[in-house]
């Protein structure tokens, strides 16, 4: 033991750990996760697995991943392209050869690189003696086996002993990234809490994985990523559907009330109703209901009775609760419904991300039903959105839809800590018992909320319902002029939510060559891409929308600061029409996506520069 | 708009009356079974605010705009929902559910059967009248197999509910059937329907004047009644017809209708009603009694404990507040792993 290793000081490190889905590559993406926020590492990951619980092993199709970005630097996407991959099946390598970087260290189980897992996997030559591999640094350790050497003392079965493997890798990274591998004892420790065996096995086998990595002559260098430059105080490593859960029942404490949360489990979306589920000790309920229906109407009854109701869900579920939300949309409740976008139509790809509800969030429902849009746009900040939902939604009285995707849901990064007391109180518009002014549809004249009486509450009975309702007092109203009235105060009450958002920010230069225009989810990579060129020159800069509908005030005066616009989005094209028919005397263009992945930082870039060194400085309508 | 609060004891029938015109047709049961809830509400013992009635489309479903309590007139369907959402958030509130054949049982039904074997407790009044009348006719899921309606001109072909066996097997709790002509019979179920600890179902046999009159006659007919309904009560024989010398009594393996002094039966042969056995399998045969051969089943025909969700969820939330660390969201915000990061 004790070769010398040279040790390279890098700026940021990208990880892509690979496997079949039953491997455990997710744990030990979250343990490296961990490892590294724990040395005050910038942090952004990314899991990748596939719809079917346990798909077919050693196949493409099987294969899930989890990669993480480490940086000293401040990392705000998972990364384009892997610096070390860990593959632990051919299958593996193959799903993922294109997103490793030139002269990357690949590590490979070689247990598992045979003829049967190269036929499974769709090799038609052997990737390790073609010349696939050239220019890597491809390093062969024998994982299962050494695995099942080191676990034999404790008897298991031989599946249980490979599910162990998982340490072994995790093990050689902590050797590679110079950490201590306590950290990774730790981890065991608190995962595996009541079953000391298996703590004592894959403790075992991760001290093996370290002291194999510092044998052998493969793993000469070992990399150094010091802690993050400009980033200082407590952290957690948020996913964003706990960042949203949390963010929920946050809102919930700041307005005094208690969350109700009715659902129906649905990918990518169910993490945030299990999350709810788990805080009962914060009073809060998670009503798993019958269907995606009853879902948000458990959630309006819920609202109706005075509680801060959300409903959670993903796109087609969101279809389902179209017809509700008009009924919410009438009787004037709070409620939020967060939508984590997956790929679609209809069940489409449900472990992808996309951001193709947009149109659906705006218009999605019967008759003339406005609401609040708002879409989060990194995995943290999920927290501050969907506190932000729920301010809004009580505060103005009206459904507010939040999207996320399932990108942003999954994936984590960094977050600083925040205390809940520096966060705004939420002041509901709610009725003192016995209010003799009070009227079902009388509306404060700044806002045009309606007032908040909760069943239960002396002198304040009233009906409300999904029939149009007379100005004022609520009763049912089919007078044609009544119904002109209450339309246009609906969609006026909405509107004017944006006297109660922040302006639009722009990332750069207020003015410039080409603006880059994204919204949600999309943010890290475009930032990254608009950074990056800023920093070579460019004159380019960023608007990332959060508040879709309403817009923020000074939209237009930001769209209207530069020669060229470009609209990014993980779809058709939905914001770009949406600000097309808003804004017809600009012109925008459009870079759409939807293969169930990310934005790449380098596609971006490339695209930018092509619009930007366009000949014709002309608007055209597509790129 | 400023009332007087009455004590819970000095409510009246007239403090539940709202003066606005009620859109039924003359002659709709509807008409009786409001007037039957607006009496029966004061002797629950319920504070007037605490009462919630929710409802669902259809014209059972207008119920909450015609009386003086906190309302919500729904969606199709939804009205279990709704008012499980309303129940779960606040389990002081006395929650009732108005709602028809086509309401709960086609496009509710999944809502139906679901807030059931929940147990949660809430009265839904389910307003049987066999057909869908706010749409003018159509065949309801509860409509007779061969009825001629505007969707079935050569009659249904469908196998119609029976909302008890439904309730049944959904492991109801509470299930009663009452006549909309009776008011007596609706106040005394729908008192005991309120005092009931979970969902209690109560199936009225509604008479729609217009689309399907007289749908419900051999039942509630004036001459035939008393031969083709039979009242149940908790721990009474079961005795029924005009003469009250019919019974019925349970005999290899199935129920018989036998008359007393006939054949050497006396009332002691005769079944004792058990409303509150927790196994269904009486209640589900008395259920289903059906002309001719057995008079209708009318009364509470089943009222068994068992747990109640939301006092369970809460019992649950109670629990947790108790044991925890996390008080709070800050609390929470920093538990488990976190990372100090300085310079
Ligand atoms: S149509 Fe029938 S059910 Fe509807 S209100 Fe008239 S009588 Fe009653």
């Amino acid at each position: 033991m004790g070769k010398n290793p040279k040790v390279v000081q890098r700026e940021e490190v990208v990880v892509k750990f690979a496997g079949d889905s039953g491997d455990g590559m997710q744990l030990t993406g979250s343990q490296f996760s961990d490892a590294s926020a724990f040395i005050g590492n910038d942090l952004s990951t990314f899991p990748d697995y596939p719809s079917e619980i346990r798909a077919p092993q050693g196949t493409v199709a099987g294969v899930s991943g989890f990669q993480v970005h480490i940086g000293h630097k401040e990392v705000t996407t998972p990364g384009d392209q892997a610096d070390v991959l860990v593959a632990m099946n051919p299958a593996a390598l193959k799903a993922n050869m294109k997103w490793v970087k030139p002269g990357a260290t690949i590590i490979i189980d070689i247990d598992n690189f045979d003829n049967k897992h190269y036929k499974k996997a769709g090799y038609v030559e052997d990737p390790l003696h073609d010349d696939s591999l050239d220019g890597y640094n491809v390093v062969k350790a024998p994982i299962t086996n050494l695995t099942r050497d080191t676990v034999k003392p404790y008897g298991f079965d031989p599946k249980t002993a490979d599910k162990t493997r998982n340490q072994f890798v995790a093990g050689m990274l902590y050797w590679l990234f110079n950490r201590d591998i306590k950290l990774g004892e730790d981890f065991l420790n608190d995962k595996f809490k009541s079953k000391p065996n298996i703590v004592k096995a894959n403790t075992a086998v991760l001290h093996a994985g370290y002291n194999y990595a510092e044998t052998i002559e493969a793993l000469s260098t070992t990399f150094l990523v010091d802690p993050v430059k400009n980033k200082k105080g407590l952290f957690r490593n948020m996913t964003g559907n706990l960042a949203t859960a949390w963010g929920l029942l946050a809102a919930a404490e700041r307005a005094g009330l208690e969350l109700f949360l009715g659902s129906y489990p649905i990918t990518p979306a169910t993490e945030i109703l299990q999350e709810i589920a788990k805080r009962k000790h914060l009073g809060a309920v998670a009503f798993q209901a019958e269907d995606e229906i009853a879902g948000i109407t458990s959630a309006i009854g819920a609202s109706f009775a005075g509680r801060l109701a959300v409903t959670s869900t993903s796109g087609p579920g969101l279809a389902l609760k179209g017809e509700a939300l008009g009924l919410a949309v009438i009787t004037e409740l709070p409620l939020v419904v967060v939508n984590v976008q997956r790929g679609g139509p209809s069940t489409g790809l449900p472990t992808k991300t996309e951001q193709s509800d947009l149109m659906q969030a705006l218009y999605g429902r019967s008759g003339e039903s406005p609401l609040i849009v708002i879409a989060a746009s990194t995995p943290a900040n999920c927290f501050h959105y969907a506190f932000e939902a729920a301010r809004l939604s009580l505060e103005h009285m009206t459904p507010v839809i939040l999207l996320t995707d399932s990108y942003l849901a999954n994936g984590s990064e960094l977050w600083k800590i925040p205390n809940t007391e520096d966060l705004p109180e939420i002041h509901p518009p709610l009725v003192k018992d016995n209010d003799e002014n009070y009227q079902p549809y009388r509306r404060d004249p700044e806002k045009m909320n309606r007032y908040w009486a909760i069943p239960g509450q002396e002198g304040l009975r009233h009906r409300i319902g999904g029939l149009e309702k007379e100005d004022v007092t609520g009763n049912v109203s089919h007078d044609p002029m009544n119904h002109q009235v209450m339309v246009t105060k609906r969609k006026e009450k909405v509107e004017k939510v944006a006297d109660d958002i922040p302006e639009l920010e722009v990332i750069g230069e207020q003015t410039g060559d080409l603006l880059v225009i994204g919204w949600g989810g999309t943010y890290g990579g475009l930032v990254s891409a608009v950074t990056d060129l800023q920093k070579e020159g460019v004159s380019i800069s960023l608007a990332q929308f959060n508040y879709i509908h309403p817009l923020p005030r000074n939209t237009e005066k930001v769209l209207a600061g530069f020669k060229k616009r470009i609209v990014c989005e993980i779809n058709m094209g939905q914001f770009v029409s949406h600000l097309r028919s808003l804004y017809q005397h600009l012109g925008f263009r459009q870079y759409n996506k939807v293969q169930g992945l990310p934005f790449f930082i380098s596609e971006l870039k490339a695209k930018f520069m092509s619009v930007i060194e366009e000949q014709q400085p002309g608007e055209t309508k597509n790129s | 708009m400023a009332e007087v609060i009455k004590d819970i004891g000095t409510l009246t029938k007239k403090d539940f009356k709202l003066d606005t015109s009620v859109k039924w047709c003359a002659g709709c049961g509807a008409h009786s079974v409001l007037s039957s809830i607006q009496s029966t509400l004061p002797e629950t013992g319920i504070k007037k605010e605490d009462v919630v009635t929710v409802s669902g489309i259809g014209c059972s479903s207008r119920f909450p705009y015609y009386i003086d309590t906190y309302g919500f007139h729904s969606l199709h369907g939804r009205a279990s929902a709704i008012a499980s959402g309303i129940k779960v958030a606040n389990p002081n509130l006395s929650v009732w559910v108005m709602t028809g054949d086509g309401d709960s049982m086609a496009i509710g039904g999944n809502h139906f059967i679901h807030i059931i074997r929940r147990n949660i407790n809430v009265n839904i009044i389910l307003f049987n009248n066999k057909i869908y009348g706010l749409t003018k006719g159509q065949y309801s899921p509860t409509t007779p197999k061969g009825s001629i309606t505007k969707t079935s001109p050569e009659g249904t072909i469908e196998n119609p509910f029976q909302p008890g066996e439904l309730t049944m097997g959904a492991q109801g709790t509470f299930f009663a059937r009452v006549v909309d002509s009776d008011p007596k019979m609706m106040k005394d179920v729908f008192l005991q329907a309120a005092e009931h600890k979970g969902t209690s179902v109560v199936e009225v046999l509604l008479n729609c004047v217009i689309f399907a009159n007289e749908v419900h006659k051999d039942i509630t007919g004036k001459d035939v009644r008393e031969d083709h309904q039979i009242l149940l009560k908790h721990g009474e024989p079961m005795i029924f017809g005009k003469e009250r010398n019919k019974g019925i009594r349970y005999s290899c393996n199935r129920l018989e209708v036998v008359t007393i002094g006939e054949n050497g039966i006396t009332e002691e042969d005769l079944m004792v009603h058990d409303a509150t056995n927790p196994d269904d399998s009486m209640h589900y045969n008395l259920v289903r009694m059906g002309l001719p051969e057995y008079p209708v089943a009318m009364g509470v025909i089943r009222a068994a404990e068992s747990t109640v969700f939301e006092s369970m969820m809460h019992e649950q939330v109670n629990h947790a507040r108790a044991e925890t660390k996390i008080k709070t969201v800050n609390d929470l915000l920093h538990s488990g792993n976190t990372f100090r990061i300085d310079d």
